[in-house]
């Protein structure tokens, strides 16, 4: 017998419960994950490294990193000492909840909180639910102060936004009050932190940030 | 590949349907996609027809597209307007406090399947 079935589902549908059901297992685990994005090159592993060093002794990071091959990135994270873990997306433009689960797996019970490097990209990562915790984003300085014009549902998508490489200021026309100004039009609720993991300028208040959201999720 | 994975995703869901509605095998697949969804429909096709041979369940099936057109709403005049034409600045008054009502739809309508008789 033959019969139409008449859907409406959207096309996240499936991910969307599976990130759902991801979510509630990882608090019940009493892990947090966080899932960044940004661009290739936003200095994302930078920001890691400097933040697993800042926070050592108050939480024990762990992390996760997504790319289309290669192992560089974890290798820079494991010679820090944190627990880190290469995943592959064979090709795939975006880290879904299956995908990120699947990577989960590999975590001993070390790390209580897990950083989601996901694909350098700015559009597929904004449109799968991963089952994160929290999503954060990265603008890098020389990138531009448009960049919120131009991706807007990324922006729209993030707790927070991270503005890393603030020490080149001096070599971009980068408007600092005009991206913000624009972010804040597509997120009100956005947090922004403008920082360098270099030079460490502003990276207390994204650390800060951090550890507030950690501590109302293990009372969520 | 954005269009690989959404394929994925799509055939992934059509497996949560059959097996909610005891479908043996699916025939049609008719998706309803906005114009500013970020989908080219091309590659979303192709990537289709080279899938839909791997899994049994969709084996043959021929895929639809129904496209929805996008339109903006401006808040100042209460005007509507092509999106795709205009962007998000309003041609009847300017105004760039406007937002999308339509058309960043992705969604499967409905899909032909073939029911198992003992159900």
């Amino acid at each position: 017998m033959i019969k139409v079935i008449e859907l409406k589902r959207t096309i996240t549908d499936s991910n969307d419960r599976d990130a759902a059901s991801l979510r509630r297992e990882l608090t019940e685990r009493g892990i947090f994950l966080l899932n960044l994005m940004s661009a290739p090159g936003s200095g994302k592993t930078t920001l890691l490294s400097r933040t697993i060093t800042d926070l050592a002794g108050k939480a024990r990071i762990g992390v996760m990193e997504a790319d289309i091959a290669s192992d560089v990135d974890a290798l820079r994270i494991n010679a820090l000492g944190a627990e880190s873990i290469q995943v592959h997306t064979d090709g795939m433009c975006h880290m879904d909840a299956g995908m990120t689960r699947n990577g989960l797996a590999g975590f001993g019970s070390e790390s209580e909180i897990v950083f989601l490097e996901n694909i350098g990209n700015l559009i597929c990562p904004a449109e799968f639910d991963t089952g994160a915790h929290r999503n954060v984003m990265i603008l890098s300085l020389p990138e531009g102060d448009d960049k919120p014009l131009k991706y807007p549902l990324m922006f729209q998508k993030c707790d927070a936004l991270i503005i890393t490489k603030m020490d080149a200021a001096p070599y971009f026309n980068f408007d600092l009050d005009a991206a913000k100004r624009r972010v804040l039009a597509l997120n009100p609720q956005i947090r922004i932190f403008p920082l360098s993991a270099k030079t460490g300028e502003g990276m207390e208040a994204w650390e800060n940030w951090l550890l507030q959201e950690w501590e109302k999720q293990k009372h969520a | 590949m954005h269009e690989l994975g959404i394929v994925k995703h799509v055939i992934k869901t059509l497996h949560d349907v059959a097996n909610e509605n005891n479908v043996r095998h699916i025939g049609s697949v008719t998706l309803e996609v906005g114009e500013v969804s970020g989908v080219v429909l091309d590659q979303l096709v192709d990537c289709w027809n080279y899938f839909r041979e791997k899994d049994a369940l969709v084996k043959g099936a021929p895929l639809f597209v129904e496209k929805i057109p996008a339109v903006t709403f401006c808040t100042a005049c209460e005007n509507k307007y092509d999106t795709v034409a205009h962007g998000k600045t309003c041609p009847a008054c300017g105004s760039t406090e406007t937002y999308l009502i339509q058309g960043n739809e992705f969604s499967i309508k409905q899909i032909e399947a073939e029911v198992n008789e003992d159900a």
